[in-house]
Order: structure tokens, then sequence, then C-alpha cells
């Protein structure tokens, strides 16, 4: 067009960015890209391949490996043979390589930026500007992880060998928070990138050996997902660690349940985005833009549910209106574009069915009138009001850049729409009120809360769900428990240990105790009317407990959702309380060494050592309740980014059969010191510990329903406690062999499980029975960030 | 997008009645205001015929100013040579315009230059503004201020930067803003006139909105960032605060309010920046001069020179152009 013309039009006309050098690299490799193992390109003889496309125009980009069984097999073991030379290379050495390969994809960065926009259609901007620099942050993050670890970490070493599954909506970056925070560690990793987007996988394998990574401490095999499921499901790998869809995450957690494997999941989401009527309303509606017409809203933290006070909701939506017009939809190399093309077809079907058909149901469509190329994987920028949470729109998460939203009258019922919902990864909270945004952020489920800002990113921050959104934080020091273990964990078994026997006998003449189940603060029949008897070492009945079933454990959760409250105490109540436990089991700690020495059988030198350790752990945990302190982390802007430590929720917990009393309080109390609330289900050979417990608990001030005791037989109740929906984790101590249905039963909300896998615990020896390790399983991590500056 | 403006005859701003409800919900988030205009630059790329046009549409938008204390008739006479002829004549017909249809939006100058600046500019349809009531400071005697709008208008001025009283702002008398702003409008007639609001002396962003939306509704024809003479003249986020007051006030008035950035902006590709930012956020209607308006003396420099590069192929030098 002439210089004339334009004056008259005033267009942006086109500014592409070239795409030479990608092609150059992809020729280079005469189409067909390899894998990479143990420190080579990697392309075995008789390999299948299969097409990857830019989606902006169909064009086939490459050919990409299948990898077979034999090749998963054959990287875990490079994998595995690499791993123990890595880590002992200590902190500073592998900081070296991290350093280099951060600096490495700084000098590659415009060929990184190329290849991930044609191959996965997002805007070169957000290639370059954020998905990239986001890369090379995090390994200069993780470079300085590395070299902190041996003095700040000296309790912790590597897991071993991580399997590591990626999306295809930020294929680089998620490599990035994936490899990086592993290596620093001292894992080695085998990681497959999503089928639709190997590429910047397969050209960062080439970036390590140019780094001089060691051989097989990064191996990359690419495929489908019967490659994912090979690799998370082979008995190589020690940890898992998977960001993609909750529907994939949960067949994860089920294949490999039970297999003593560790487990992080980032899962999909459906994120609120509230926006009250003092907010800035403009860039309220500028930050939407960011929010989900970013990555043409294939983000898993996209704030998809819109909702805005009654008052300015009309003015805000003429607003969103008006700006999603001014947006353009172009190819992804257009540097004047917002949004780039849907990551393939089955993706765009995917989002244009679940519109279709979610707008049966009800809901006001806008779309924004930018303009759609006519070929290519595109879809507008939608927006869909008067959703109500009965919607499928509201509930089911779209990846896509739609964009649903409704209304709201008070906070109270902003955080009752945020929180109506299955997942709780991230939540965006406009107003101008401080006063307001720092009520609602913990309120809202979530791991990660923007205020008057949205999805602001940094390697020094964690980031991870909560619910169905999985568990596990990248980034930060609490992204660092992910990829590290305790050096004190034990690897001997833990033998089942069995009730002791004996022959029922007539009452003597001391009055008849009868242990209940203790539930909301009362003490409580079980549901199904029978009873066990429970002997001394001796033979002797002690007494009989009652038989707890699936009902029981119903309404015992029931009991604890309603002591919700215990949350919200000071921590200093909490610690008074705890204090106050102890302070009262130590009146009682004959009677209750006694009881030890009755049931199991030890010497009452033994059993008094386990009731002093008892009372010694209440105080350790009441003193940490008012001291696990979150942090402010040092993310690059003006402002903070708080991450605040919050109470899991309620938490499901089958204790050790050993060591009845000590067993017990060592898993409650830490719950107890962080705001959680519990159900427990005690020593089944053992239960009277428990029982006798729960006396000291009514004279202590615990508030109802705070703890719930079910004694039950393990075997029977672990699938129902795992699987119970409405619980936040579940902890198994257990020596009846239930890791594996615990864990498998978790998947039904994927909750947070922490197994001992067959494995014993020495609850004597400090270092194994109590620390930070029991606070971290206590805890979420919620990361807040608060920009600031007026 | 193709579509070709249609440059509708502008409604002048009557002005409203003081609404304080409104100015006191008037927001500004300084943190989010500051992401939006960092991530823009990023996000609109011109190239070549296209960054040409807006470059010369650039040229149309100056108010090429000299507010010197040693300025002289002379000096000023040079200055509207300039403004006549900012390209150089071989440059324009390679873009294949003609001689003359590119001029700048205005001259801007102090009262005692009008007059030579008039008689420099008959016949070429640019008209003279004129820095008024006070400027920079604006705290001379009001009915002096008033006055001097008088004798500016009177000398030929066919616009007027009027200066307001910052003190109104800082200790929240919107009413004195008010009444301050239509006593200006009304001693200016038939001259348009341009609120300068010192936003370096502003204190928010906050307060940036709330002034730009008070002077709007006592009648302004623009509003305008700076003097020049404050230590932070006009940025991005300043522009973005205030234009989107410009925005409310057009949905809730129907009137059309023109925007000035001024001070600071130097650089051909901060131009660039400014008119994406205007066509984001208002539309392509603002992208003309009688709706926006760059304050600045060394900014026709780098354009001359960038769009001497699109012409030749080869990075130009400052001696090669006219000075103005």
């Amino acid at each position: 067009m002439k210089v004339k013309e334009i004056l008259e039009t005033m267009d942006y006309g086109k500014a592409p960015e070239s795409p030479e050098q990608a092609l150059a690299w992809i020729a280079k490799h005469e189409g067909k890209v390899s894998m990479y193992l143990n420190g080579e390109a990697y392309q075995p003889a008789g390999c299948e391949f299969f097409e990857s496309r830019n989606p902006s125009n169909g064009e086939a980009l490459a050919q990409i490996p299948q990898a077979t069984q034999g090749d998963v097999d054959q990287a875990v073991q490079a994998a595995r043979n690499a791993q123990v030379p890595w880590e002992e290379l200590g902190g500073a050495g592998r900081a070296k390589y991290l350093y280099a390969l951060a600096r490495l994809v700084q000098k590659h960065s415009r060929l990184f930026a190329v290849l991930e926009s044609m191959d996965n259609g997002k805007p070169i901007r957000e290639s370059r500007d954020i998905d990239i620099p986001l890369v090379a942050r995090h390994f200069y993050y993780h470079a300085g992880a590395a070299q902190l670890m041996d003095k700040e970490m000296p309790d912790h070493q590597a897991i071993g060998v991580a399997g590591q599954v990626i999306p295809w909506n930020f294929p680089l970056l998620m490599l990035a928070w994936k490899i990086a925070p592993a290596l620093a560690m001292g894992n080695t990793v085998v990681l497959k990138p999503a089928e639709y987007t190997s590429l910047s996988a397969l050209f960062f394998g080439e970036v390590c050996r140019e780094a001089g990574l060691p051989d097989g401490v990064v191996n990359l095999i690419t495929g489908d997902g019967r490659v994912g499921e090979m690799l998370v499901t082979h008995e190589g790998i020690d940890k898992v660690a998977f960001t993609g869809s909750t529907a994939v995450g949960r067949r994860i957690r089920e294949a490999i349940a039970g297999q003593g494997k560790e487990l992080t999941l980032e899962l999909g989401g459906k994120s609120p985005y509230l926006v009250f009527d003092d907010a800035d309303l403009d860039s309220a509606v500028e930050g939407l833009v960011d929010a989900i017409w970013f990555n043409q809203g294939q983000v898993c933290c996209a704030g998809s549910r819109l909702f805005v006070q009654e008052g300015v909701a009309d003015a805000f939506h003429k607003k969103l209106k008006a700006r999603m017009d001014k947006l353009r939809v172009g190819d992804p190399l257009d540097k004047s574009i917002d949004l780039g093309a849907i990551v393939d077809p089955k993706q765009l079907d995917s989002i244009t069915r679940l519109v279709e058909d979610g707008l049966k149901e009800g809901g006001s469509l806008y779309v924004g009138s930018c303009e759609l190329p006519e070929t290519g994987c595109f879809y507008p920028p939608s927006l869909i009001t008067e959703v109500d949470p009965a919607c499928r729109l509201m509930q089911e998460e779209i990846f896509g850049p739609v964009l649903v939203g409704s209304t709201f009258r008070t906070p109270e019922e902003a955080v009752a729409l945020a929180n109506n919902t299955r997942y709780g990864l991230a939540a965006s909270i406009w107003t101008e009120n401080i006063n307001l945004a720092l009520d609602l952020a913990p309120k809202i489920i979530c791991g990660v809360a923007w205020i008057n800002s949205t999805n602001q990113f940094d390697a020094s921050a964690g980031f991870g769900g909560r619910r169905e959104s999985g568990f596990g934080r990248e980034g930060g020091w609490e992204g660092l428990q992910a990829y590290a273990r305790p050096r004190h964990s034990s690897q001997e078994t833990l033998p089942a240990i069995e009730p002791k026997t004996g022959k029922p006998e007539p009452a003597t003449a001391e009055i008849d105790r009868t242990p209940k189940l203790f539930i909301g603060g009362k003490q409580a029949r079980p549901d199904s009317g029978y009873s066990y008897p429970i002997f001394s070492s001796a033979g002797m009945e002690l007494g009989l407990v009652g038989h707890g079933n699936r009902k029981d454990l119903r309404n015992a959760v029931e009991a604890a959702n309603s002591a919700s409250g215990w949350a919200k105490s000071t921590a200093h109540l909490r610690a008074q309380i705890l204090y106050y436990l102890g302070e009262n089991l130590a009146v009682r700690s004959e009677e209750f060494a006694k009881r030890i020495v009755s049931m199991t059988g030890e010497d009452l030198a033994s059993a008094t050592r386990e009731v002093e350790l008892s009372i010694d752990r209440l105080f350790t945990y009441a003193a940490w309740a008012d001291k696990f302190d979150g942090a402010v982390h040092g993310a690059p802007i003006r402002g903070v980014a708080l991450a605040m430590n919050e109470p899991v929720g309620i938490i499901g917990m089958i204790c050790p059969d050993e060591n009845p009393l000590l067993g017990l309080v060592s898993l409650i109390a830490p719950a107890l010191a962080m705001g959680n609330v519990v159900v427990a289900i005690p020593s089944e050979p053992f239960p009277l510990s428990a029982t006798d417990l729960y006396q000291v608990f009514e004279t202590s001030d615990l508030p109802n329903g705070v703890v719930n005791l079910i004694t039950a037989k393990h075997a029977e109740v672990a699938e129902s406690l795992a699987g119970h929906m409405d619980l936040d984790a579940v902890w198994y101590f257990g020596s009846s062999g239930q890791s594996g249905v615990v864990e498998k039963a978790s998947a039904t909300n994927l909750k947070r499980t922490w197994v001992n896998h067959g494995f014993a615990r020495d609850w004597f020896d400090p270092m194994q029975g109590e620390g930070k390790a029991f606070l971290n399983q206590a805890t979420e991590v919620k990361n807040v960030w608060i920009p600031y500056g007026e | 997008m193709n579509s070709t403006n249609h440059i509708d005859e502008l409604a002048r701003n009557l002005g409203t009645e003081l609404d304080l409800d409104w100015i006191l919900a008037v927001q500004a988030n300084t943190s989010a205001i500051e992401r939006r205009c960092k991530s823009l630059p990023g996000r609109r790329s011109i190239k070549k015929s296209n960054q040409a046009a807006w470059l010369l549409k650039a040229i149309t938008c100056i108010d090429l100013t000299t507010l010197s204390g040693d300025d002289t008739e002379n000096r000023v006479r040079r200055l509207c040579q300039k403004a006549k002829f900012p390209i150089r004549a071989d440059l324009l017909k390679n873009l294949e315009l003609e001689p003359g249809t590119i001029t700048t939006g205005a001259i801007c100058v102090y009262h005692d230059m009008v007059t030579a600046a008039v008689s420099a500019l008959e016949g070429s349809g640019i008209p003279v503004a004129a820095v008024s009531t006070g400027f920079p400071a604006g705290l001379s005697p009001f009915p002096l201020r008033l006055a001097e709008i008088g004798e500016s208008v009177q000398a030929g001025a066919q616009e007027i930067d009027i200066v307001i009283s910052r003190r109104h702002v800082l200790t929240q008398n919107w009413q004195a803003l008010y009444d301050e702003m239509k006593a200006f409008r009304e001693a200016c007639g038939e001259a348009h006139v341009k609120a300068i609001l010192a936003t370096g002396e502003l204190g928010t962003l906050r307060n940036v909105a709330r002034a730009s939306m008070i002077c709007m509704m006592a009648g302004a024809d623009f509003i305008k960032t700076s003097t020049g003479k404050e230590s932070v003249n006009a940025t991005l986020p300043i522009s973005l605060t205030m234009i989107r007051q410009i925005r409310d006030y057009q949905d809730r008035t129907g009137y059309k309010v023109g925007y000035k950035p001024a001070g600071g902006i130097s650089k051909a590709k901060d131009a660039l920046t400014y008119l994406a930012l205007m066509k984001e956020e208002l539309g392509n209607r603002w992208l003309q001069p009688d709706l926006f308006r760059f304050g600045a003396s060394s900014l026709l420099g780098d354009i001359e020179r960038q769009l001497e590069h699109f012409v030749t192929g080869h990075y130009s030098a400052a001696h090669r152009h006219a000075m103005g």
C-alpha cells in the first residue's frame, strides 16, 4: 500500500518475524528431528515418526520420532547411570551447568522464540518477551538453588530419576520449570514434551550438549500419550512430575499408585477474576487481556471466570467489549498481533463444541469484532456473560480464548462464587482497597493470588494449585521440595503389626469402660453397632472398641468441616491449646504408659519414653505454631510476592500401628499447629491410647470437631477415607500395606497424599518423627502477588 | 481494519456541570497502568511503508515549540518556516506526496512571539498556539492570567495552552479547579484551549486522572501533560491515564477531547508508540491533529532522519535536514 493511502487508513500493516533461521534448523535435520538421549542425538533405526504442524497455516514443520518402550528403557537407564555422579558433583558443580544453560538460552533466544511460535501458534511477542526470558530466568534462579543447596538444605538429597511429562501450551517454559529444579537438587531427568510441540525441547537437547552437560543428566524422548504412560509407570523412575489436564493427571495418579514414586501434578483450572466496584476498571479490563487472551487462553491459570460487582457490571462489560474489538488475531510471527493460532485443529474443535453446547444452557455471547485469518487454526476472543454456576461453561475448563462471566453483590458472595469449583489454581482480585484485597486473598482456594494483576510468574515464587488443580509447587524454595527428600528417611521395611489375640473374658470387678469413637467433640457409638475386642500382650481382654465404618468417616468429615474456624484462629491460640494438651497428658503419663505396656507388651521404660516424647512433640509443635513463617519472595516487580503458609484443610490420617500414642501425636500435632482439622484412624492393633486421649482433648479446650477419632480396621476404611471428596489430604502410616490403595483412591478429587510405601519410620528419632517435613505436609504455600506504587 | 477514516467535524466540548461523584469514583492503578504501557511497544510494531506513513502523520500532529527566554522574532520566523516545510522536498517526492501537504500541527510560542508567528504563517493554515496564564507556574494574579489569554487571542493565537493551579489538585479543591478552568475557557472565546496539567507536579496518577476529568467538565478542548519545565514530563503511563479519562468523558457526554503529550518525546520510535497508544485506546479518530498533538521541539529532526532512511536505505545525519 502507498504511503499516501496508509496516511488515510493508519493501519499497522504487517511486521513479520522471519522464520528463516528456524526453518534452516529444521532443514539441517532433513526434516526429521532427533530425540536426545545420554548426551547424543538419538534416532534409532526403524524409528517411526509423526508430523508436527504449524497451526497457523497447517503446514508440516518436521517429523518427530515416536519413542518405543525400548527407547524409554534406554533413556531411564541413561538417567539412572548419570544420577549418582551428577548428585556427587555437588551443588556448586551443578550450578555451573545450570548457569551455562541459562546463558545459552539467552544466546539462542530468538531461535527458541521463533520455533516456539511456529510450532505452538503463540504470538512471537509472547514467546520472545515472556516465555523465553522466563526460561532463562528459571535456569538462573536454579543455578543459584544448586549453589546454595549444600549449605541451606543440608538435610536433603536428590530423589533420583525424574520422569517428566509436559503440555503443549508453554513447551519450553514448562520444560524449564521441570528440568531446572530437578537438576539443581541433583536429580537426572527423562522428559517427554507434548506431541504437538516437541521442537523447542529437541533444540534444547542440542543446547544441553553445547553446555557440556554430562551424558544422561537430561534425556528427551518424544511421542504421544502412550510414551508418557511408559515413562511415568517405568519402574526406574523415582519421581513423576506432570503438567497437563486434570483427566490425565488423575490417570497418572491411579497408574502409579503404590509404586513408591513421588508425584507432583500441575493440572487444569477455572480461575476466578474478581472486579470490585472501586477497582480501576480500565486496568482490570486490560488485565483480562493478559488473563484470558494470553496464549489464546490456553493457560492452566487463565482468569477464565469473570465476576464483576453488580453496580459496575454494565460499565465494565461495555469497556471490555470495546477492548475486545481492538484485539488483533493473526499470524503468530506478526509482531503486531495479540492472539495467535490455537495449537491444533482438535483443540479448536474442542473449544468450539464446548462453547456451542454450553450456550444451550444460557449465557449471552459477545465475539470481538476482530478479523480472523481465512485459513489456519483460529478462534476469536469471546465473552459469555450471564453464565451461572450451574452452567457447564462456568465449571468446565474451555482452554481457549473464551471468558465466562457473572456478577456478585458482596465480598462474601464473591468468595463463595470463586470457590464454587473443583479447581483451585489461581485468582485475580481487583480493588483499590487493600483491606479488601488482603482479606480475600487467603479466603480463595488457590495456590496463587494476584492483586490488581494477573498471570505474573517468576522463578522465585512458587506456582501450583489446590483441589483438582493438583499439588506441589514449582519455583521458589517451596518448589525445591518437589525434587529433594530428607536424608533421614528410612529404607527399612515396616513389618505388619498384628493385633494381640486372646479369649474374651467376663467383666472384672472394675467399672466397665467403653471406648467410643470421638466425632465433633462428642463420644459417639459406631454406626455399625459392632465392637471388637482388644487384647493385651498376655491375652487378656482390655476392652471393646467401636468398629468404625465409612458412615462414621462421613460423620467425622462433616464434623471436621464445621470446625473450619480452627484455621482462622490465631497461631498463638493453637499453640496454647497444644501446650495445654501436653500439660494434661503429662498429668496422666503414668496411666498412658501402662496402657501402652498392656497393649504392646513392651517394657515400661520404653512406654514411659513414648509418653514423654508425645508430650515433647506436642510442645514442639506448639512452639512451631507461630514460627513456621512464610516468605517474601524476591520477584522482579515493584511489589511483594508473599508466600503464605496456609493449612491444607481437612486431613484424613491412618496412624502408625506401632507406638500407638507417639505415632498418633506425631501426625495430629503438626496438623493442628498449622490450622488443619483432622480425621484420624488410630493404630489398629493398639487403639486404646487414642480412645484414652480424647479425654485429654476434652479437658484441653480443643474446639469440637478439630480432631475426630475413628477406631477401625485400616484395610476396611483406607479406600473410603482416601476417596472422600471433601478431604484435602490423606496420610497413611499404617503397617497393613495400604499405601497403594490410598494413593489410588485419592485420585477422586486429587487430594494430596503422604504415605509410607511400606517403609518404617522411627518415631522416637526426632530426625524422622518430627520437623519441617511434617509442617510442609500440613501446609499449602499460597503466593500472593501484590504490586504496589501510587 | 482497512476502512478509511472518516474525519467528522468536531463538535466543540461544551463541558458539563461539576460532577463530584464521578470525579471521586475515578481510579488509576499505577502498577497496572505501567504494565500496560510496558507491553504496548512489544504488541504493536510498525514497519516500512506503514512506519513512513505513521511518521508523516506524527509530523502533522507536532506543535513545533519554542519557549525560551531568548526567543526573538527571527528565531520564531525560522521555526515557522520549518513548520510549513518540515520535510525535504525530495523525500516527500519519493514518498509520492505533494509539497505542502505535510505541515506541522501548529507553532507554539510565548505571547510576545505570537504576532511574529502569525505573520510568518500567514496563508499556511497552520495555527499559532500561545502558552498563557502565567506559564509555566501559573501563579500570577488571576485577573492578569485571564487578561493574558485575551491579549494572545487578540494577537491572533488560535490556540491557548493554559496552566492549571496545581495547588487545587494537591488540596483536592475540585470546585476551585473547575471554576478556574471554566473562566479560562470563557476568556479564550473561539480560540481552542488546551489545559496543561503539569502532571509531574500532581503527585499521583489518580490526581492526574481526576484533574483531567475536571478540566474536560469545565470545557477544555485538549488536555495536555506538561509545560516542559517540570522534572517529569510526558510519559506513557501518564498519557494512558489521561486518555482513558478522555474515553470515559466521551462515553458519557459524546464530546471528543484532544490530547497533547508534551516534553520528553524526542525519538521517532516514541512517536510511533504514542500514536499506537492513541489508536488502541481511543481509535483512529484521535490520530488527527484536531485531536492529537505532540508538544515537541527535537522530535521532528529524528523523524526526518528516519524518513530519509526509509527512502534511501541508508542511515541519515542531522545536518542533511533543515534546522528550525
